[in-house]
């Protein structure tokens, strides 16, 4: 789960991680305001869970209250579009007034999972303010990686050697030390799957600063977390995802034309792979899960339908605990509210009852193509365009 | 590290009186498999199906039966503590079925199990099968197995099954099938299952079935080019389609960075002499062709 920068930086604050003064706004008057509470000398910084903001334009330093007046026309209950979000936009609500900092420095810092290690890992560069992934490929030698130990977490040493590869002052040792372990004890304690932050500045008051901060939380530990969960975004999110999840239902909505009904996820993404090697595009990833009843079939397939642009639903069913017959019923229950603007469907089912559920397909009048297998599922695609 | 499965295999299914736990334990003893016990804290002394004791706990099931391996069905928020619970039975094989335990509550776990010499496998696993010994320890459906010599490793579930019925349909049989399981933080991995099949004398080719997110399969790759391996690897990695930084069901199938992206592993197993799949349609073919 994605949270805002503001919030983020409130969490490091809880922390004792040093951020720079600022004020959140939701409208253009409290904007002015703040503005003005900064010395009409501040950075404004759209709200929104998408990278790219500062190179789109939703980051700026401004010096008088024209311009706020027109960032806040511009951006308040807009939707704006970064260079992350591609054809995609999400909406504006909260902007951030943020005091000047005097940056002498700018580093990177992160905390994430790291799977091969099965550990936390600590990433750091002197070259902040850039992407990661552009330092990684230009200049590796710039970033250090490695696992914190899982019974003492950071040591001094490992602090004193990333004091080293940032280049900083042994007198900022504690000040790192400070941050670090913060840093840590938030991702423990909060269950987060990435801390970032990018830049941590040196000062001009030769402190060190989290001046912007992404910070993402483990959707499976949301139960124990629920201050976390108060600060999910619902406006940031997919509306179809939101309620697909709220169904207890695994969708992505994608950009294709070929929506998909699939149980298991692995299976979901090798069939969302076969619409794309057919010179289609898949419109969702869908799992439906397990054990699922004819109920929670339907909604699958009413979710599906809810995307205006699927003009094919594919359904790729491996019974094992599912029954397919149970899962034919379920995809006439929700197909029967659209009637005749019923999309083409193609249909794989294998494993329990897969005859019955073909059967209960085949007595009715949509337009089904059924295949046995999923190079069949190619030809069929290949064939509809 | 063995993942040696076969009639002397004994089990205990934790979480035995929950709906799940109880309809997969009845799958696995049609198939075969040696249950001797349950756990459910608070329910010891009851019989599942009749037959099998149900104890309070993992201590005093195994004292009992002197079984060696535990299959979890226990909901994630209490999942940890019943694969702690095992461990410290004495245990030595554990497969957790259990699917969305917080990642930071198994980077602890993990270290123990290891500590502990103890073999996980999973979370978020369907398990695995040894069809030629009729013992299944997972939630696979059993009647799509054969036995055989192919080895099979995989992070999904149903898309095993796709690749052995795919087999099964093609004749081909197979010795072991193993899901690691979707999470980013799992016991046992590629590396692990590719290390036993390479030094199994029942296997002699290899199905690999890989996806987005993460770093595992050039793990694997990079395994592979170390080790001096003559069977033969049909590898298959899934999500080619997926775009970045959306999780598609798997907690450990996000990408984020080049590293993630299905491009990246096809290429470092394709440098390590595996056959790669083409299209998910394609696995026994592909696997015909080299074996």
């Amino acid at each position: 789960m994605k949270v805002h920068e503001y919030q983020s930086k409130e969490l490091l604050k809880s922390f004792g991680i040093p951020t720079p003064k600022s004020i959140v706004t939701e409208n253009k008057i409290s904007l002015l305001n703040s503005f003005k509470e900064f010395g009409s000398r501040a950075v404004l910084k759209v709200q929104v869970h998408a990278g790219g903001r500062g190179k789109s334009g939703g980051v700026k330093l401004l010096e008088n209250s024209n311009d706020v007046n027109d960032f806040a026309d511009k951006f308040f209950g807009k939707y704006f579009k970064t260079i992350q979000t591609g054809d995609d936009s999400v909406l504006v609500n909260k902007i951030l007034v943020e005091e000047v900092s005097n940056i002498l420095s700018e580093m990177y810092l992160a905390l994430l999972v790291d799977g091969s290690n099965q550990s936390i890992n600590i990433i750091v560069s002197p070259e902040g303010g850039t992407d990661i992934e552009e330092i990684a490929s230009k200049n590796p030698e710039k970033i250090l990686n490695f696992p914190v130990n899982t019974i003492l977490g950071p040591t001094d040493f490992q602090i004193r050697e990333i004091l080293d590869f940032l280049l900083l002052d042994i007198k900022s040792f504690s000040k790192l030390k400070n941050i670090i372990q913060g840093l840590y004890k938030l991702y423990l304690e909060k269950d987060c799957s990435l801390i970032e932050i990018n830049p941590l500045i040196v000062n001009n008051r030769h402190e060190l600063i989290a001046l912007d901060a992404k910070i993402s939380f483990d959707e499976d530990a949301l139960y124990r977390n629920e201050d976390i969960l108060d600060l999910r975004d619902i406006n940031q999110e997919n509306e179809i995802e939101i309620h697909a999840a709220e169904l207890g239902i695994k969708y992505v909505q994608l950009k294709g034309s070929v929506g998909c009904i699939v149980n298991g996820a692995g299976l979901a993404m090798a069939t969302m792979d076969v619409i794309q090697s057919s010179g289609l595009k898949p419109a969702n990833f869908l799992d439906i899960g397990g054990g699922a009843d004819e109920e929670k079939i339907s909604k699958a397939m009413s979710t599906v339908l809810s995307d205006v642009n699927v003009k094919i639903v594919l359904v790729n069913l491996f019974g094992g605990i599912l029954r397919c017959d149970v899962a034919s019923r379920g995809f006439i229950m929700a197909l029967d509210k659209y009637q005749s603007s019923a999309p083409k469907l193609i249909i794989r089912m294998q494993g329990t009852n897969s005859e019955e559920g073909k059967d209960i397909l085949n007595a009715t009048n949509y337009n089904i193509s059924f295949a046995e297998n999923l190079d069949q599922i190619s030809k069929i695609l290949m064939d509809k365009e | 590290m063995s993942l040696r499965i076969d009639e002397n295999t004994k089990v205990i299914v934790q979480g035995i009186t929950g709906k799940e736990g109880g309809f997969h334990a009845l799958r696995c003893i049609e198939y075969g498999t040696n249950i001797v016990a349950g756990v459910t804290p608070g329910k010891g002394g009851q019989l599942f199906n009749d037959s099998i004791n149900v104890y309070d706990s993992m201590k005093s099931a195994k004292q009992e039966t002197d079984a060696n391996t535990s299959l979890i069905f226990v909901p994630a928020p209490f999942a940890p503590d019943a694969i702690l619970e095992s461990i410290y039975s004495g245990i030595k094989t554990v497969i957790c079925i259990t699917e969305g335990i917080p990642v930071n509550e198994m980077i602890k776990i993990y270290k123990i199990a290891n500590d502990n010499n103890v073999t996980l496998i999973g979370p978020n696993c369907p398990g695995l099968i040894n069809p030629s010994a009729n013992c299944k320890i997972g939630i696979m459906p059993g009647d799509i197995f054969t036995p055989g010599r192919i080895g099979v490793v995989s992070r999904s579930g149903t898309l095993t099954y796709e690749a052995v019925d795919q087999l099964t349909k093609n004749g081909i049989g197979q010795s072991l099938c193993v899901g690691i399981g979707g999470d980013p933080i799992i016991g046992t991995t590629f590396i692990d299952v590719l290390d036993y099949f390479i030094n199994d004398t029942d296997t002699d080719g290899i199905v690999f079935i890989g996806e987005i997110g993460g770093t595992k399969e050039q793990e694997a790759a990079e395994f592979l080019k170390s080790v001096n391996n003559s069977k033969p690897i049909a590898a298959l990695i899934v999500g080619a389609s997926a775009p970045e930084g959306k999780r598609m069901g798997h907690a450990g199938a996000v990408i984020s960075g080049d590293s993630g992206k299905a491009e990246s592993k096809i290429n470092a197993l394709r440098d390590a002499g595996c056959e790669i799949i083409v299209h998910p349609g394609r696995i026994a073919d592909t696997l015909k062709k080299i074996i």
